[in-house]
């Protein structure tokens, strides 16, 4: 059945043709019929007696050869190579298990981290409820989610504090290029790493961290209305603290990789890629 | 019957065909629905169907507990049905009971034929049903609501599966019965359909109908099941359509 491959994935389709999905949205319901001009069932969508349905809330996107339906809400799906943030929800002898808002915990074998660990000692490490930034690495048919903590950007997550959007919403946090992010950072001068699970965390001032908040409560309300990064660019100056707060330092901790992923580091492909079809 | 102590029987039909609230025979109580009530669910609904008012909310997919009922090939559909003990005139002694229980599996299993569980496996996807204000037909009501919020929580589904109870009273097929017909009536059968292929994939009956009465029952049932049908799209609409879906 169609359902076998998830959203977001047409093999090496992302940012094709986006002229098919770039105005109409039609929002449709599970159980809906699709009209399908002789495309083929994609995911969100099945198929009974020769006519295709959607499975899913959301709107019809045509991506020949398939007609798929992209999710409005649901649980994070994970996909390779995804930077994501999580909790941990169990400790084991030589594994994590961590909460990434996925339909499953996902593994995080020690080897996977930048310590050298002793069978036994992972709680010395990481315990549960401790927050990390990890990349999905690997998935199994099975679904299983292979994670890793080695590399640019990732590392346990210390102070600041995490908030959550609807996964939905990343490629909208993250604007075109990374240019919704950086204008949040740069006028509140707070230090943000952003999941493509949804899971967003805030480190700075006070004051920073109620200012980013405050933007991404817009993003996930009217993110769907045109001129965003204006509006949110005006609600972050005309606050009261208008004036950019310094640049929060933390000091160096070399256990913890810097999560400044925000400012525009040449070649961090994190948050120059959002999926392009979302804009 | 006429037993000790019983109460007068209401007139549940006025000689005019009307009902003891002035409905028609063929008329639905007046129903309201809202997605995504609650904030904590993946996916919630709050329904008011008449007196009626049920809350649902559900979970998932996610991780199952207890393991040992894990499905490596699918998700588990669990579903609890619940009474608020001040849903009902008396006080209910709160928690689980035979009623709750099998109202519980049906319900659960109704969900299970529309829902495509194979795309989670090891995983539970969960369903909560809270009824807050009883009024009868609460299991339908529950599965109202459960299948808005299963779709506000985007989990893959055949359709969404509007349900209603149809019964007889006064010796006529009537749709959608309230607390006193339910009580007083003859017969009650309350189902649950799968607009898209027409399906019933909830049905249950209580009392006596003749053959011709219960064909006559189901036709009037599925007729009700699709009005409400397009209500709770309404309802999914109003909350989406605007392409935000805010929190």
């Amino acid at each position: 059945m169609a359902h076998g491959n998830r959203p977001g994935r047409p093999s090496g389709g992302r940012g094709g043709s986006p002229s098919h999905s770039a105005r109409e949205r039609i929002l449709v319901l599970p159980g809906e019929e699709l009209p399908t001009h002789g495309l083929r069932p994609g995911t969100g969508t099945y198929r009974t007696s020769g006519k295709v349905y959607a499975s899913v809330l959301g709107f019809v996107q045509e991506r020949p050869p398939f007609v798929q339906v992209t999710p409005l809400s649901g649980r994070y799906i994970p996909k390779p190579d995804d930077t994501i943030i999580g909790y941990v929800a169990d400790v084991q002898g030589t594994f994590w298990l961590l909460d990434i808002g996925a339909p499953r915990w996902a593994p995080l074998h020690m080897t996977g981290t930048p310590w050298k660990i002793e069978i036994g000692e992972t709680d010395r490490y990481l315990r549960i409820g401790d927050a990390v930034v990890v990349r999905v690495e690997n998935l199994d048919p099975t679904g299983r989610i292979g994670v890793t903590m080695v590399g640019e950007g990732l590392g346990r997550l210390e102070g600041g504090t995490i908030v959550t959007v609807s996964p939905a919403k990343i490629p909208r946090v993250i604007g075109r290029k990374g240019s919704m992010i950086e204008s949040i950072t740069q006028i509140t001068g707070a230090r943000v790493a952003v999941g493509q699970n949804g899971r967003i965390w805030i480190d700075g001032t006070p004051e920073a961290i109620v200012q980013v908040r405050k933007a991404l409560e817009m993003i996930e309300g009217t993110g769907h209305r045109s001129g965003l990064t204006e509006r949110v660019q005006e609600l972050l100056r005309s606050s009261p603290r208008a004036a950019p707060t310094e640049k929060v330092r933390l000091p160096p901790n070399p256990s913890r990789p810097s999560l400044d992923r925000a400012d525009p580091v040449p070649g961090d492909p994190e948050e120059t890629e959002p999926p392009a079809d979302e804009h | 019957m006429g037993s000790v102590g019983a109460k007068e029987v209401p007139v549940l039909l006025s000689p005019e065909g009307l009902r003891i609230d002035g409905r028609h025979l063929e008329e639905l109580r007046s129903i309201r629905i809202v997605a995504g009530a609650l904030h904590g669910a993946d996916g919630s609904a709050f329904v008011e169907w008449g007196a009626n008012k049920v809350m649902a909310a559900v979970y998932g997919p996610r991780e199952v507990h207890p393991r040992h009922l894990q499905q490596n090939n699918k998700a588990i559909v669990q579903c609890r049905y619940n009474m608020a003990a001040f849903s009902v005139d008396e006080r209910k002694r709160p928690g689980l009971d035979r009623r709750s229980q099998e109202i519980s599996k049906v319900i659960s299993e109704a969900f299970e034929s529309v829902i495509f569980a194979e795309e989670f496996p090891r995983t539970s996807i969960d369903i909560y049903i809270e009824v807050l204000q009883a009024n009868a037909g609460t299991r339908c009501a529950g599965v109202v609501a459960a299948s808005v919020a299963l779709a506000d929580a985007g989990i893959p589904m055949v359709d969404l599966l509007p349900a209603v109870a149809v019964g007889k009273v006064g010796g006529a097929i009537a749709l959608d019965l309230k607390k006193e017909e339910d009580n007083y009536g003859e017969a009650d059968l309350p189902m649950a359909l799968v607009p898209q292929s027409g399906r019933l994939v909830l049905l249950q009956m209580e009392g006596h109908m003749t053959r011709e009465e219960l064909a006559k029952a189901l036709d009037l049932g599925v007729t009700g099941c699709r009005a409400i049908y397009e209500k709770m799209k309404q309802a999914l609409r109003d909350r989406y359509a605007s392409g935000g879906g805010a929190a």
